[in-house]
């Protein structure tokens, strides 16, 4: 069992793991990773290891789930039993289901749902180790998915979280400081027009705290969007460099 | 989204229309609650209960204590527990089962306002360290079913918490022994949900059924006493600005004062 | 009125590819006078329309087109075939049978059953209805011999290239017969299983490939040099 760490934030101000106050955490994401699924995503955020998978557009079964004018968007959150430091019960949790219905309305508003009636589009995000943030990161993977699998969207959907630790408002937290500190903030948008798609808080903030919270996250957001693109493209400019040659 | 039977077009068009131009289809203003009626002590068998009618939505909250065993990485702490029922007799929508994704979401939103407002302090529940704890079951039962079960469900538990009986106990030879009388739940804060719908990019307050129906995004705000923030939810698909999200912050400010005063007296 | 990247530069869904007056092609949408890519893919700009060439994307039926397709259920009065596409398609008996059908006389299994091939045309498909396909023409009909390669759909055009220079090429380099599905399915049919080989590492090539310059040249040298090696063996 962790013990509860004194200090989160040091007198240098830097936090446990040296990063400053709004640095995120080394991330790495690789896009195309699942040969069956048809489209896929992978990321480590610090210590988080997230695994989207996209199946889809395809016909609905059972039938009744269709609707008539638009696709459905099906998604669900899991966490491996060993990702957690307490092995967890794979049956689904009731945050697990709560994940899973934020996490789907925050990619909703990216997909053109509107040009494929009757069929579904399911996303598994799968949570391999998790170290705060795993919403978030899951939600960076799986639009990444989605457009693995060529599923036309609005935009990409980035996500970060920010809170509050030692009194002072960060960026990415991880459990830890999740755990022990006083707010957490995950956020997810739709970068190019600034439109947020997933908002949840849970601690105390003041009004202006939360202000300058919702900004830090924002701002989060936007880099965790660059690396997206990085990683979207990466396979085809590698295919381009080497032709070059 | 908690799924309404199907809204004609022509009055999605008329209930947006009306939006934009500062009004709604039942009279009242952008940011107005409809009328609340709050009732407690409804329930006798239930150690704290309260009833709200927030225009016709009907929400009954029960609370119950028992005594239990703690979390074992909270040794000192009580145990609180909220869970919903959207009853299927409260709309053509709710089926009978376990709880489904709404039910869930509803549950765990108002679970987080209570606790991180720190409205019940768990240390306060401990009886025996390590062995006893009280738990409190807080059951939201969702009776009739027009829009806004948040801020119904919500303001219902606060009153049912500021009528919660513990029974009084003494601890002998390591167990807890109950003894006549009662003393009430201490509640150290009163969080007040503020929920938001967005329609046709404008923000209303307390969507009723149909509004819910033809609204683009949802957003729910949480303050506590002393008006800092304790808990936020964005929910529906759909999108917001920031902009919006920080007017929205603005008008739950004012209020969740108003409503506060409906459920705690000063 | 500007545009934000290069022709045939690299773009990625929620990419701003031009402002103003521009028209919204292929996997692309315009909102405020700003046009956005959809999909992964290349931007072509081509006078007034903006559009992206996507680099994956699955099919989605277009009637007329030409495609090939599993069947997957023998149904009452007609088959279900999987053509690669969101959408299960659907051939009707009476489109095969000459005569009306009876469905106590005649048993569709002894047309075409569960696991077999088909060459088909799309000759209906709207947003409520699933595609429907005739093999009651030249040319279509079930897939005898041969192997079938699968690439994602957006490749088809690039596999055959500028007025057909690259499926000609294909076709004149390995000998064999290469039938182009508009879903993405490609049927080769060679004179030995060395030469449809040849045809498929071609093909795989130019899907992973598709978005560089002179791959035609580079694929023929490909192959020319693997015919050799082969037969130096």
């Amino acid at each position: 069992m962790s013990k509860t760490p004194e200090k989160l934030i040091n007198e240098k101000g830097l936090r446990l793991d040296g990063r400053k106050p709004d640095e995120l955490r080394p991330v790495k994401i690789e896009v195309g990773v699942l040969s069956n699924a048809d489209g896929s995503a992978y990321i480590e955020q610090g210590k988080s290891k997230i695994l989207a998978a996209v199946y889809g557009p395809k016909e609905v079964h059972p039938r009744h789930l269709a609707l008539p004018d638009r696709a459905v968007l099906r998604c669900r959150y899991h966490m491996a039993p060993f990702s957690v430091e307490q092995r967890k019960s794979p049956a689904p949790s009731r945050r697990e289901m709560e994940l899973s219905k934020v996490i789907r309305e925050a990619l909703e508003p990216a997909v053109f749902l509107e040009y494929y009636p009757r069929t579904s589009i399911d996303i598994f995000i799968e949570v391999l180790q998790a170290d705060g943030g795993t919403r978030c990161a899951g939600i960076t993977v799986a639009s990444l998915a989605l457009a693995d699998a060529g599923v036309p969207m609005r935009d990409l959907v980035a996500a970060c979280a920010a809170g509050k630790i030692d009194g002072k408002i960060v960026l990415d937290l991880t459990d830890t400081e999740d755990k022990n500190g006083e707010a957490d903030l995950p956020v997810a948008m739709m970068p190019t027009a600034e439109l947020i798609t997933l908002l949840q808080m849970d601690g105390m903030l003041t009004t202006e705290e939360f202000e300058e919270a919702l900004n830090v996250a924002v701002q989060g957001c936007k880099h965790i969007y660059e690396a997206q693109k990085e990683a979207l493209k990466a396979k085809y400019i590698e295919i381009k460099e080497a032709v070059q040659e | 989204m908690i799924p309404s039977s199907i809204i004609t077009r022509v009055k999605q068009k008329r209930i947006a229309q009306l939006i934009s131009r500062g009004k709604r289809i039942d009279g009242r203003n952008l940011y107005d609650y409809r009328e609340i009626q709050i009732e407690t002590g409804v329930i006798e068998r239930a150690e704290g209960s309260a009833r709200v009618k927030l225009g016709k939505t009907e929400v009954l909250v029960g609370v119950k204590l028992e005594i239990g065993e703690p979390f074992s990485d909270v040794p000192n702490e009580g145990v609180l527990t909220v869970n919903a029922e959207l009853v299927p007799l409260a709309s053509p929508t709710f089926e009978p089962g376990p709880p489904d994704e709404n039910a869930i979401e509803l549950a765990r939103v108002v679970d987080r306002g209570i606790r991180e407002s720190k409205a019940i302090v768990l240390e306060d529940l401990c009886l025996i360290p390590g062995k006893k704890v009280f738990v409190v079951f807080v059951d939201i039962y969702v009776l009739n079913h027009d829009g806004n079960l948040i801020d119904a469900s919500a303001l219902a538990a606060l009153a049912a918490l500021t009528n919660t009986k513990i029974f009084n106990y003494e601890v002998k030879d390591d167990e807890v022994v109950i003894k006549p009388g009662y003393k009430k739940l201490p509640l150290r804060n009163s969080p007040i949900a503020v929920t938001f719908a967005k329609i046709n990019d404008r923000l209303v307050v307390d969507p009723w059924l149909e509004e819910e129906g033809v609204m683009e995004a949802r957003l729910t705000v949480i303050m506590e006493k002393e008006g800092k923030i304790c808990a936020m939810q964005k929910g529906g698909g759909g999108y917001l600005t920031p902009k919006q999200i920080l007017e929205a912050v603005k008008v739950a400010s004012e209020k969740s004062k108003e409503l506060r005063k409906l459920v705690v007296k000063e | 009125m500007p545009t934000f990247f290069e022709k045939r530069e690299l773009v990625a869904p929620g990419d701003l590819l031009a402002e103003g007056d521009y028209i919204a092609g292929e996997n692309t949408y315009k909102e405020n006078n700003k046009i956005y890519a959809t999909r992964i893919g290349l931007v072509e700009y081509e006078n007034r329309k903006v559009s992206v060439v996507a680099l994956k994307a699955f099919y989605v039926p277009r009637v007329g087109d030409i495609v090939i397709g599993k069947i997957v259920e023998v149904g009452v009065s007609g088959w279900s075939v999987d053509i690669n596409s969101p959408y299960l398609a659907l051939l009707k008996a009476s489109d095969v049978m000459e005569r009306t059908f009876n469905p106590r006389r005649d048993d569709l299994t002894s047309i075409y059953d569960v696991g077999d091939m088909i060459i088909a045309k799309i000759t209906a498909y709207d947003r409520t209805h699933n595609p429907l396909l005739t093999v009651n023409e030249p040319g279509l009909g079930k897939i005898t011999r041969g192997q079938i390669v699968r690439v994602t759909p957006a490749k088809i055009p690039r596999i055959i290239g500028r007025k057909g220079s690259m499926i000609n090429m294909l076709k004149r380099e390995t000998g064999c017969r290469i039938t182009l599905g508009q879903n993405g399915l490609i049927l080769i049919s060679g004179r030995s299983l060395e030469s449809e080989r040849l045809a498929v590492m071609a093909i795989r090539k130019i899907e992973e490939e598709s978005h560089t310059s002179g791959l035609t040249d580079r694929v023929a040298e490909m192959i020319r040099k693997e015919k050799e090696r082969m037969k130096n063996e």
